[in-house]
């Protein structure tokens, strides 16, 4: 099952570091998000980006999680030479990943 | 009736029109908007250091010129903007001079000062400031290259102060994004600096309405359901506990829902049990969002404690010069020929002995956007070459720039896009994320009727 079916996302940037919001489509799926999107699986799928690690939050409350990923950028939104120097992709790119039914 | 605050603009550069159609339709108490990306004032700064009165945001000036009637006509309605950037007094006497024109003289304009460190980065380090880097701990000294720029985000203390004082149009320097949303709400309601749960209401209603229509339907991924042409920038109303209900104007574009809400909640934090802003430490996991009506949404519950001790510092650094460039490569093998163009790009500027010293290729439609997420496709026709160069030495990238031409008649065939001319060379920033004790910066704040700025700038 891919990530898109359970959750919409949206990505940004705090210097050379990225963070993706993670809000579940419904109120219900946010217990598979927790289970099975885990900072491990996020820091693996985004390996190429080489990034140094990822720590997640969660947010019960509004049914999300925050993954921030450090060192993701290659240099940010002054020193990046990629094209996507603020890491606006990765919040359609994580909708890829493949979760365990 | 709860205070209503909407925001125009997200970033210098965001649609011109937002803020005339948005006051087409709507009477609000305070329009702000948020023109400041740490990149921006990098940016200024540099114009700043070619022309002494340049150095704010002038987007500004093409915006209030819209919006003048209904300056005119509506007594309650006030701007509030960090369009300042480096240079706020510059920026107050460009709009003043808008306002004298257009029988605005008496305008009580105020400019809200004191973020500027840059003059103060000697004395300040002789006192023994270190101002580490917050991700290296390397202490500023040890930076070699000339710093551009160094400004404290301030909070919403010189907003209140200024809009006690009676202005109308208050354009402050770097100001944190959500303090322009806390500053309105923290003078209309009289709340003190202690009062955090409020101030934490105010904060996250100008954290959902600081990026503009991204929490009116922009970034959304039912853009093929939704008409954005017209898409409606973002009201909050603020009651007197600091919660809001997040809105549109009537018949815009775009949609606001629980989920364009919570998105935007998770867009550009960290921890978010402590969401920092100079005005107050907030935590996220206590809000409650829920839907009101349509495009209403209620964000309540907000908890606030004492913000940090320190003010976060956006400093910039000179690192070099840029330049990227592209070129169309089409054919059965463009992926693989795009390769061979790079590498061709890069020996012969090696041969020169002007390689730029980072060099960055990709090939646009071959999955390179998010690297390492996809493999190339297999079927591609048609791919964008994209080669970026970076160096100290401005020569190197300059040579970069010019050797994409001639692959046009001296490479393979099956390449185009060269008729945009040649690329240019931008100077390169970085940033040194750093911090100051609060106590060492203060915020100034002068009000004055627009006719008496303009008197100050013949002075």
């Amino acid at each position: 099952m891919k990530l898109s079916q359970l959750a919409q996302a949206r990505s940004g940037d705090k210097g050379n570091h990225a963070n993706i919001g993670i809000v579940a489509r419904q109120p219900s799926d946010y217990a598979i998000l927790v289970r099975e999107l885990t900072a491990a699986r996020v820091a693996s799928f985004f390996a190429g980006l080489g990034l140094t690690r990822v720590v997640r939050y969660e947010l019960p409350n509004i049914q999300s999680l925050n993954f921030v990923l450090y060192d993701a950028l290659a240099g940010g939104a002054s020193q990046s030479l990629r094209i996507d120097t603020q890491g606006k992709l990765l919040g359609t790119a994580i909708l890829e990943l493949e979760l365990p039914e | 009736m709860p205070l209503r605050i909407a925001n125009a603009a997200g970033f210098w550069g965001d649609d011109l029109s937002a803020a005339r159609r948005l006051l087409a339709t709507e009477q609000i108490d305070y329009l702000t908007l948020e023109y400041l990306a740490e990149l921006t004032m990098s940016i200024l700064a540099r114009q700043r250091q070619k022309n002494p009165l340049a150095g704010y945001a002038t987007d500004v000036c093409t915006v209030l010129s819209d919006i003048l009637p209904q300056l005119q006509q509506q007594s309650q309605l006030r701007l509030v903007t960090n369009a300042g950037g480096v240079n706020p007094r510059a920026c107050v006497q460009a709009i003043s001079q808008l306002l004298v024109q257009n029988q605005l003289s008496e305008l009580p304009v105020a400019c809200v000062a004191g973020d500027d460190l840059l003059p103060r980065l000697p004395e300040l380090q002789r006192q023994g400031l270190r101002f580490e880097n917050l991700d290296t701990g390397q202490p500023l000294h040890e930076l070699s290259a000339p710093i551009i720029a160094a400004n404290a985000y301030l909070g919403a203390q010189g907003i209140v102060e200024a809009l006690s004082a009676a202005a109308r149009i208050v354009i402050t320097g770097r100001v944190a994004d959500a303090s322009l949303c806390v500053g309105p709400a923290q003078h209309h309601y009289g709340w003190n600096n202690t009062d955090y749960h409020q101030l934490a209401g105010a904060s996250v209603a100008g954290h959902l309405i600081e990026c503009g229509a991204q929490v009116t339907g922009g970034l959304t991924d039912r853009w093929s359901q939704l008409d954005l042409t017209d898409v409606g920038y973002p009201i909050a109303e603020i009651d007197a506990d600091g919660s809001c209900t997040i809105t549109k104007p009537r018949s815009s574009g775009g949609e606001v829902t629980t989920a364009t809400v919570k998105q935007q909640l998770v867009y550009e934090i960290g921890d978010p049990t402590a969401y920092h802003t100079p005005d107050v430490t907030v935590d996220f996991t206590t809000l409650a969002v829920t839907s009101e009506s349509t495009d209403r949404v209620r964000v309540t519950q907000a908890t606030g404690r004492q913000p940090p001790a320190s003010y976060k510092v956006s400093l910039c650094y000179a690192a070099g010069y840029v330049a990227s460039g592209q070129l169309l490569i089409a054919g059965r093998d463009c992926q693989k020929k795009a390769g061979y163009c790079a590498e061709l790009m890069r020996r012969r500027l090696q041969r020169n002995g002007l390689l730029p010293n980072r060099w960055q290729v990709e090939l646009l439609g071959a999955n390179h956007g998010v690297p390492g997420l996809l493999p190339a496709p297999t079927d591609a026709y048609e791919v964008i070459l994209r080669i970026t160069g970076q160096d100290l030495d401005r020569q190197r990238v300059e040579a970069l720039t010019r050797e994409f031409a001639p692959l046009i008649t001296n490479g393979p065939a099956g390449i185009a896009g060269y008729a945009a001319g040649r690329a240019e060379v931008r100077p390169q920033f970085a940033y040194w994320p750093t911090t100051i004790p609060r106590e060492l910066v203060t915020p100034t704040v002068t009000v004055l009727p627009a006719a008496t700025w303009l008197h100050e700038v013949v002075r």
